[in-house]
């Protein structure tokens, strides 16, 4: 992969390197001819003053003042985003007519369960209660990550995914494909009709409680003994114990039409509307992969820092299995931080180690540490606590490797994460 | 938009104050600071540089973005200002308030030829 400079901007947000601009934050976003996709909170984030971006086709607010404030209420208190971009997909067994009169004993086909254990890279086999979800890459028979996803298990009859925004019509088209493939009876149906608010922060679920104690007692009562990655049902809300920020917290499903009543009434008891800055910042101190800019179809999971997501031990044939197995890995995902003071680490920025070159993927200022952190593509043989030189506009300058997370629940891992081996 | 009339401004989005002692003190303005973001990061020229109009001199990085700082005109850096180095967040909540550095122009009449404050406006309004 050639490497490229590191963005280099006039202050109107033109480059001024020659190179592609690949930064979805791109300042002084023009709708232009696009017609961008819009949430069902798009009128909320317009009336609160919120800055607009193009983010995978997706109208959606980057900040409504001060990133850095909107980070630290996620850290310390509550915030919440709009993920009604991102898709929810039920995978069901298929009750068409035709079924009706198929010789039971003939090859009944598989169900969600037996058709995801094969479709996704980490094993459906550990969800055993309901309402418990699972992180798992969509890969290709090439071991390529086509998506990083949700699973939730609801019954044997019913599981929910969830996949990224720009990925949506994509993995549902493969998924389709390949339920074709194997003749599975099921029906794959994408939840428009679904709006998604996450609110995370160490206050975060008392302030949801707070909201459905007057509109939905029984709600409250269910989420109250949820643990963490685990999802409950309760009339129009799903509320899962998930997140992007590494902080506690819910996301929570409901229909579109009532979004705007409780993203409103969620504002009233003190939560603090965040953008995708904030939510980019947050997930780079958790440590989690953003898809398309930490991964995507030219790199297998192992080489994402998602091994452990990825189960090759065990007799389960997935998409994707053949081709890992016969690979070995030369590259990590890693990560990094700045010791030198010089400039602040941004995505595609060289790296230079003792045993070749890797790229920046990911880069950022963290607020909570107050340094520059990134998550970054090295040769597989280097370890963290290993210093290496990064190219800051044509400076070299020095920083460790740190294995992520960086921050979990408020506070820094920084004293610890530099002795952790990889 | 907040755009003193007093003060002169270049295309690419910095101002610049004539002192009375014929010296020229630049800084970025309300509108590149709101639309960068928290500023996190700042690098200003060496005291005694000269630089070219146009030239890139400086560099400005937020959360977001890193941003060049371009010379309105030709001339020498006298001084910089350490406090925004220290703190880049002031610009944030004052872009005209604090300065990045201070120029003697080769040419004092170049500053003629720079953009004032309805022209900016106006250019502004064009991106």
């Amino acid at each position: 992969m050639p490497h490229r400079r590191d963005a280099r901007r006039n202050l109107s947000g033109k480059r001024t390197d020659g190179a592609k601009l690949t930064n979805s934050f791109a300042l002084f976003c023009r709708l232009g001819n696009v017609l961008l996709k819009q949430t069902p909170l798009n009128t909320v984030h317009r009336a609160a003053g919120a800055k607009m971006v193009d983010f995978g086709g997706w109208d959606m607010p980057v900040s409504y003042g001060s990133q850095i404030e909107e980070h630290l209420a996620v850290r310390r208190d509550a915030g919440m985003f709009d993920v009604s971009h991102m898709l929810a997909v039920d995978v069901e067994p298929r009750n068409a007519p035709e079924d009706a009169n198929e010789n039971l004993n003939a090859v009944a086909g598989e169900g969600a369960r037996g058709f995801l254990r094969y479709a996704l890279a980490n094993n459906v086999d550990k969800l055993t209660v309901a309402g418990k979800a699972l992180y798992s890459c969509l890969l290709k028979p090439d071991g390529g990550v086509l998506d990083d996803l949700i699973v939730y298990f609801l019954s044997e009859n019913r599981f929910r995914i969830v996949v990224n925004a720009s990925t949506a019509d994509k993995d549902v088209a493969w998924l389709r494909s390949l339920i074709d493939e194997r003749g599975a009876k099921l029906t794959l149906t994408p939840r428009r009709d679904l709006a998604m608010i996450a609110v995370q922060g160490p206050r975060a679920r008392e302030r949801v409680w707070a909201v459905l104690q007057h509109r939905n007692a029984e709600a409250k009562a269910a989420t109250e003994p949820l643990k963490p990655f685990m999802a409950a049902e309760v009339g129009e809300y799903f509320i899962a114990r998930t997140g992007y920020t590494g902080e506690d917290g819910f996301e929570v499903m409901l229909p579109s039409a009532h979004v705007i009543e409780f993203w409103q009434a969620l504002a009233a008891v003190g939560v603090r509307p965040c953008g995708l800055g904030a939510r980019d910042t947050l997930r780079l101190e958790a440590g989690m992969n953003l898809y398309g800019q930490d991964m995507d179809e030219t790199v297998n999971p192992v080489e994402s820092g998602l091994a452990w997501t990825v189960d090759l031990a065990s007799a389960r044939d997935f998409v994707g299995k053949a081709a890992l197995l016969a690979q070995t890995p030369t590259r990590q995902l890693t990560g990094l931080l700045l010791e030198d003071k010089g400039g602040v680490l941004r995505a595609h920025q060289k790296v230079m180690t003792r045993a070749g070159e890797g790229e920046v993927t990911s880069g950022t200022f963290s607020p909570t540490l107050g340094a520059s952190i990134a998550l970054a593509r090295l040769p597989a043989g280097v370890a963290a606590g290993e210093r290496v030189q990064v190219e800051v506009r044509g400076k070299a300058l020095g920083a460790h490797i740190v294995k992520p997370p960086f921050v979990r629940h408020g506070k820094s891992l920084l004293t610890s994460i530099k002795e952790k081996p990889l | 938009m907040n755009v003193p009339t007093n003060l002169k401004y270049t295309a690419s989005h910095e101002w610049i104050r004539s002192e009375s002692d014929g010296t020229l003190t630049i800084g970025i303005t309300d509108h590149a600071q709101e639309a960068l973001g928290d500023l996190v990061f700042i690098e200003l020229p060496a005291i005694g540089r000269k630089v070219k109009a146009g030239e890139a001199c400086a560099v400005v990085e937020s959360v977001k973005a890193a941003s060049d700082i371009y010379a309105p005109v030709s001339g020498e850096i006298i001084a910089v200002d350490e406090q925004v180095v220290a703190s880049p967040e002031m610009i944030n909540a004052d872009a005209y308030g604090h300065w990045l550095y201070k120029l003697k122009p080769v040419n004092a009449a170049d500053v003629a030829s720079l953009l004032d404050a309805a022209a900016y406006t106006a250019a502004v309004g064009e991106e």
